[in-house]
């Protein structure tokens, strides 16, 4: 067994096939943590002991016979999804001791799938940062280049995927935060469609923007991490009652003839040109499996930044207000610098004298944004994008300067402000950093996504190219 | 939108609103830094917004209800678990009125 090779779906039929047992995955993956985390910081805690006592119990039931769809798979969760009897952190010092009594919806579907958790992920804390760097627990590195940022928030979850820690990682996305790290990492990163995924028990962030995402190998994986994770949750009222697609099995359909939208707005000042020019040989690369492109125009886009920084502050204001240190936790004392100035930001956006000129402005012009979205798929299938207009940046590049970190989000912003989905998917390296594609569809259009990822990753298979 | 010039003054008023206790550093820095910030929202001052209606959702769900019946909860040793201060089955907190 060769772990850094495996995926989700090798891995099942390995046990499947019995040439390997639960408890060698578990293990193979615990000291595969053990000699690279002292390096990358990916976790907070390795759950060593829980672990193995799962991959018992999961070896039992593959003997047995019984079926699940992640029976005996080990994954990872980012330290902001509750986990029964297992710290939770969010990656902040207020929250250092804090044992949850119950599991997050995700949590408990995934465990019931059969999963394995093997450990809680770093982040950036609170899921406040783009770069993984205002963790309370430590800077999280980018595998392939230790001096570089993995991206943000997601930082330990993409970097337990990619460096071979994890098969898969859980992930949260309020403004990009699956899909940067995604992108900066080579692997797989899905933000679904706002209230696919129950956020029950999942620290919050910005109520009204925070959507569960995960990082896997493949889009594969994705497709199958999603089809467990996705639907209605009683305990969360903005989750869809629409039917969950049929995402693996639609994966192979064919894509010719599908129209994909360019929106010029995301080519313009700003964008790096080898970033550039790495997106246009993947919109090549479709061009030639025979989608048809056309340059198409969301003229709000350049407000979305904007509107972002003042909805989403303004919400995580009002969701850290519950952090007093009565019921669980520390004191307020305790908060670090990121979430200090996003609780002053949103307050002060929403203070009186100020919040029709900050916080209602910006929840017009977010419907303007989503009209742009709304009215571009009328046209079109799904959009290309750049997921950053950067290559990984090194650490502590960006610290000093909140506004020019901000800077980093500006293009997968947009979709969490109009509720639609987004994946990134490796694109290629630029001197040995990688980089992602970010495809964007219509609500609950991720088979669609996950189609046009699958057969431009079966065509380039950058993901196989691991960092040494 | 209004100049948006953040002074020390109201950074230690809206620390105050937010219940947040600020080292003399922040008090520093984060005038400077939320004035930058906020000035960055000015861009948006170039729409006309008179006619548009704000969205707070984006997927067109709306009034989920469920039925009012009890359900079995946490039970109250487990709400208390991580509680650092507490007596018999309660959270201890500062006395808010005072005699």
């Amino acid at each position: 067994m060769n772990i850094n090779e495996l995926t989700i779906i090798k891995a099942r039929e390995g046990l499947e096939k019995k040439e390997f047992s639960s408890m060698e995955l578990t293990k193979a993956f615990l000291k595969e943590i053990k000699e690279k985390d002292s390096k990358l910081n990916a976790f907070i805690t390795v759950c060593e002991k829980e672990a193995l006592l799962e991959a018992q119990k999961g070896d039992k039931l593959i003997k047995e016979g019984v079926k699940k769809p992640l029976l005996g798979i080990p994954i990872v969760f980012k330290d902001n999804f509750l986990t029964k009897g297992i710290r939770t952190t969010a990656a902040s010092k207020v929250l250092d001791d804090y044992i949850p009594v119950y599991n997050a919806t995700v949590v408990k579907r995934l465990k019931e799938a059969g999963a394995i958790i093997l450990g809680k992920a770093n982040m950036d804390a609170w899921a406040h940062g783009s770069s993984g760097e205002t963790s309370d627990f430590g800077v999280t590195k980018n595998p392939y280049d230790n001096s570089r940022v993995p991206g943000g928030s997601s930082s330990g979850p993409a970097v337990a995927v990619s460096s071979g820690m994890a098969l898969a990682a859980t992930g949260t996305d309020t403004g990009g935060s699956v899909r940067l790290p995604g992108s900066f990492c080579n692997v797989v990163g899905l933000k679904p469609t706002y209230g696919r995924v129950s956020r029950y028990g999942i620290i919050a962030m910005a109520s009204s923007l925070d959507s569960i995402g995960h990082l896997t190998k493949t889009v594969a994986d994705s497709a199958l991490f999603l089809s467990i994770t996705a639907g209605q949750d009683r305990f969360d009222a903005t989750t869809s009652p629409n039917p969950v697609g049929d995402y693996q099995n639609n994966l192979q359909k064919g894509i010719k003839g599908l129209k994909i939208g360019i929106p010029k707005e995301y080519f313009q000042e700003g964008l790096d040109k080898d970033v550039k020019n790495k997106v246009q040989e993947a919109i090549n690369e479709f061009e030639k499996m025979g989608v048809k492109i056309e340059e198409v125009s969301l003229p709000h886009t350049k407000y979305a930044l904007a509107v972002y920084y003042i909805i989403q502050p303004a919400e995580v204001s009002s969701n850290l207000a519950r952090y007093d240190g009565i019921r669980y936790g520390s004191g307020r004392e305790m908060f670090a610098d990121e979430a200090k100035r996003r609780i002053m930001l949103g307050t002060f956006t929403l203070s009186s004298g100020y919040w029709e000129a900050y916080y209602l402005k910006a929840m017009k012009v977010r419907a303007l944004i989503k009209k742009d979205f709304d009215k571009v798929f009328e046209k079109v299938d799904a959009l290309f994008t750049p997921v950053s207009p950067t290559l990984p940046f090194k650490i502590g590049e960006k610290t000093a300067d909140p506004l020019k970190m901000y800077l980093s989000d500006i293009y997968t912003v947009t979709a969490n402000l109009a509720g639609i989905p987004g994946i990134s998917v490796p694109a290629g390296f630029v001197n040995n950093l990688p980089l992602g594609l970010q495809i964007l569809g219509p609500h609950f259009s991720e088979d669609l996504l996950f189609r046009l990822a699958y057969h431009y990753e079966q065509k380039t298979e950058f993901y196989k190219k691991k960092a040494v | 939108m209004k100049n948006s010039k953040i002074t020390k003054e109201n950074i230690k008023h809206l620390s105050n609103l937010a219940n947040l206790k600020l080292t003399d550093k922040d008090l520093d820095k984060f005038p400077k830094q939320l004035s930058e910030i906020l000035d960055y929202f000015k861009s948006l001052d170039q729409l006309d917004t008179k006619e548009i209606e704000p969205i707070a959702q984006t997927t067109g769900l709306e009034n989920l209800t469920r039925g009012d019946k009890p359900e079995k909860s946490l039970d109250s040793d487990q709400v208390l678990s991580n509680a650092k201060n507490k007596h018999k089955s309660f959270f201890v907190t500062k006395a808010v009125l005072e005699k």
